[in-house]
């Protein structure tokens, strides 16, 4: 393969790694620092997506109304695309924020997930809304007249990056206010920290919405990088599942390790699709099952192993015998 | 209106076998089991593999009883089926969760190792079997016996009523008469009281997984039958086995019976107004709902 | 004779200790009983001679065998049983499951135990297929002994026995508390009830801040004036 391929192969791959570390940076304010375990989060990948696709994209007319229905279509510029979608995401998660968030962490847990899975449902079976399955297409990318086709990924790898530093630093600065010593307080001991005051509540919902603006930016990336969008991209594993596991890896709590943890899982995950070359005949359509296996099994060997992930911190256990 | 009633009580007995093992393993080890879903979908497969594949083998003939979908394989392969899938339960929680439990960690993270064997069962059917619906017996014609008051049900489906039937009566007597089955008891009402009586809680943890996966098991061999196999069938049924538990309460067998026949009856009915695909969206609404007005359940305390 | 002694306990629920250097004696057929103010330790005492929690230091001895740091399934074995103060009983099972759990360990038939646990709360025996979680207070307090009972301690360790209870009851439940060290029981009490459990105490300890105050003969203490200003109220 020759410099130019291989070169345009780790462009994609950092990528896609940027976009997926987005996604722990913003799961890392709901769960590395609040404690709400949220495996939803293809539901706000899936809202970002489409809330940016819809406002991006004009309202089909003409013959081409025939084929593509779409609930509104707004032909904005991309950063409006990102804001609305960091919006809608938000508005969202307020809205889910207010049965769930009371209830306890399980609890909160497969409420997100029934969310989730609503979430996808609807924009399958609702033709009027997004097309159902068929999704959208024809996203537009910023400044691709800038450059030829085959070039793109450039610009676009620098946008993502600019945008997942931007969004880390605000969020460090976040963390190291005030309000971000209350929400640590909060996952460290709810109790403790509701009776010197604070409404647990707000600020568990403000993380929740934070969080999630970031996903729906996440989601927004995501649509104008592959252009085209269905439900059926937004599934529990690519969705859910691998984010977590990045986070988990990366170490919880600590917004190095979801950048770090993101472009490492996504390493391995792109790596073992070099792993299919070895694999018998028979075995090579089952190929992707294979590798999301050896993603599970490395989950379960984090958490036994290495809870705390590469960069986190233990958390005490105390002298009391279960 | 009827037959979508009597449809629903054969789903919600289905579901109310996940939701009793659901509520036995939340109830007593304290533990929202993500893979429960999918320990119904490994139960299906271990008797997809035995019917079409060890019991073909050794020529186990392959006749059906009468009117009922399947022979002599079936009544093999099920108990068998149940066993394995309990010796799965038992053996995840021997190399994964207890050393989770002896770390200290908290429910959730054992919650979210659950997800994560959720995916390596399921991946592991993936691999296996592939992504294609399967059946136990394909191509078969299943007629509905007609009854009375214009209610058309398979005589497969009245089957899995007896079954279910049969185990929640066993699971009650299991409960109720044998020591293990009241020290199970006692574990979920006060783990610490039965520590503290001598109780040897890790046995009964072992047990409560090898029963929650037997009926598990039970659970997905049930709906294959009735319908067919897929890889997701497991993670489909999640959110209507925790809306039974929560419904019924958590720890409460009964409970969970109730709540996943209530469930069910729900999901048949919302199919006169509703797409099918929207049948969990309507057991995950049930689920908040409760959880607003009334999150200890149906027979919860105050 | 000795039965159960401690030295020396230092312990704690986390890395801050409550306990510092406590020691107690209890000799067999005795009632000892710990006194002092909340907070003191007094709980979290009982809690480390059964071992759920774990001393960081000193020694747990049970008829000269060290016992120090086993866990409660090893020392219920050993003839110790515990009534925690709270969530002491199984609510939805019945009196005779309760007692039932607590004979779970027994390989041998229990009945004649059963039958004097009955026949020592005889208001239970009217009443075992009820639910205990639909009993009163003192009925449940009773169930919560019984439970403990059923494997034939020798030492019982009583966590404030008459916590929640109407005073009518709690004169009712000491009562039985000296029946069962009249069948030859050893006792510890802890209670904020700090009049009645010295008067029936062979020996008496004063617990604050985690530490021993003082210690002497229970009826001793009762006539000390200091201790019946500062703990029993004047």
């Amino acid at each position: 393969m020759e410099l130019g391929g291989i070169i345009a192969y780790l462009v994609s791959f950092a990528i896609m790694a940027g976009i997926y570390a987005v996604f722990c940076l913003g799961l890392n304010i709901q769960w590395g620092y609040t404690g709400l375990f949220n495996i939803g989060i293809a539901g706000f990948f899936c809202i970002g997506a489409y809330a940016t696709a819809m406002i991006t994209t004009p309202k089909p007319t003409g013959i081409y109304a025939h084929y593509v229905k779409q609930l509104f279509g707004l032909n904005l510029p991309f950063i409006t695309g990102l804001l609305g979608a960091a919006i809608i995401c938000g508005i969202i998660a307020f809205l889910i924020g207010f049965p769930t968030l009371k209830l306890g962490e399980d609890y909160l847990a497969i409420a997100t997930l029934g969310i989730a899975e609503t979430f996808r449902l609807i924009f399958n079976n609702e033709y009027w809304l997004a097309n159902g399955p068929r999704g959208l297409m024809g996203l537009p990318q910023p400044f691709d007249g800038l450059v030829d086709a085959k070039y793109y990924n450039y610009i676009y790898l620098i946008i993502v990056v600019i945008i997942m530093v931007v969004i880390y630093l605000l969020i460090e600065r976040a963390i190291r206010s005030p309000w971000g010593r209350v929400l640590r307080a909060v996952r460290e001991d709810e109790v403790s920290a509701g009776m010197s005051g604070k409404n647990i509540f707000s600020f568990k919902m403000q993380s929740l919405v934070f969080g999630a603006m970031v996903m729906g930016i996440g989601g927004a990336l995501y649509a104008h990088y592959t252009k085209s969008i269905s439900p059926a991209v937004f599934t529990p594993l690519y969705g859910t599942f691998i984010i977590w596991v990045m986070l988990m890896a990366g170490g919880s709590g600590n917004n190095k390790g979801a950048i770090l943890g993101a472009y490492a899982i996504w390493a391995i995950w792109i790596g073992t699709t070099f792993l299919t070359d070895f694999l018998p005949y028979t075995l090579k359509a089952r190929a992707p099952y294979i590798r999301f296996l050896l993603i599970g099994i490395l989950l379960e060997i984090i958490l036994i192993y290495r809870p705390q992930g590469i960069f986190g911190e233990e958390k005490k256990v105390s002298k009391l015998i279960d | 209106m009827a037959e979508l009633i009597v449809y629903g009580i054969v789903l919600g007995s289905i579901i109310a076998l996940g939701a009793i093992g659901l509520s036995l393993v939340y109830g007593i080890i304290r533990f929202a089991n993500f893979a429960h879903g999918d320990l119904m979908s490994a139960g299906a497969y271990v008797a997809l593999f035995m019917v079409t594949g060890v019991l073909s083998w050794i020529g186990v003939p392959d006749n059906t009883f009468g009117p009922i979908s399947f022979g002599w394989r079936m009544v093999i392969a099920f108990p068998i089926s149940m066993a394995v899938v309990a010796v799965v339960a038992i053996l995840l929680d021997r190399i994964i969760y207890q050393k989770l439990r002896t770390k200290g960690s908290g429910p959730v993270m054992l919650a979210m190792s659950s997800l994560g064997t959720s995916f390596i069962i399921r991946m592991v059917i993936l691999i296996i079997w592939g992504s294609d619906y399967r059946f136990y017996r394909p191509g078969l014609m299943r007629p509905a016996l007609e009854l009375p008051w214009g209610i058309k049900i398979r005589p497969d489906q009245i089957l899995i009523l007896f079954v279910v039937l049969f185990l929640v009566v066993l699971l009650h007597l299991f409960l109720k008469r044998t020591k293990m089955g009241k020290a199970m008891r006692a574990t979920a009402d006060n783990m610490q009281l039965a520590l503290i009586s001598g109780i040897d809680t890790e046995r009964i943890i072992l047990w409560t997984w090898g029963i929650g996966g037997a009926l598990a098991a039970a659970g997905g061999i049930l709906y294959g039958i009735d319908v067919q196999l897929h890889a997701r069938m497991g993670w489909n049924f999640l959110i209507p086995l925790f809306a039974a538990t929560i419904l019924g309460s958590i720890g409460n067998i009964y409970g969970a019976l109730i709540g996943g026949l209530t469930i069910g009856i729900a999901q048949q009915v919302s199919t006169a107004f509703l797409l099918p695909t929207y049948k969990i969206a309507v057991a995950f609404v049930i689920m908040i709902l409760i959880l607003l007005i009334r999150p200890q359940g149906i027979f919860g305390k105050e | 004779m000795i039965i159960l002694k401690t030295e020396d306990i230092t312990a704690g629920y986390t890395e801050v200790d409550i306990l510092h250097d406590v020691g107690i004696r209890l000799k067999s057929g005795e009632i000892v009983s710990i006194i002092g103010p909340n907070g003191a330790g007094k709980s979290t005492l009982l809690k480390t001679i059964f071992g759920i929690l774990k001393p960081s230091q000193g020694s747990i001895t049970l008829k000269g065998e060290d016992i120090t740091g086993l866990k409660p399934d090893k020392i219920v074995k050993k003839g110790i049983s515990y009534v925690p103060q709270v969530e002491n009983v199984f609510p939805s099972m019945t009196i005779q499951e309760n007692l039932e759990m607590g004979a779970f360990i027994r390989k041998d038939d229990y009945s004649k135990r059963l039958d004097e646990v009955y026949n020592l709360f005889t208001v239970l025996r009217e009443r075992k297929k009820q639910k205990v979680g639909h009993l009163s207070g003192g009925q449940r307090q009773m169930v919560a002994m019984g439970r403990a009972l059923m494997l034939d301690p020798q030492v019982l360790l009583l966590d404030e026995p008459s916590a929640g209870l109407a005073p009518i009851l709690v004169s009712d439940i000491f009562e039985k508390i000296l029946e069962i060290n009249a069948t030859g029981v050893a006792i510890i009490i802890v209670e904020q009830n700090a009049r009645e459990a010295l008067k029936m105490a062979h020996h008496g300890y004063v617990l604050a801040m985690g530490r021993n105050v003082l210690d002497d003969k229970g009826e001793a203490l009762l006539a000390n004036e200091e201790v019946g200003r500062l703990y029993l109220g004047g």
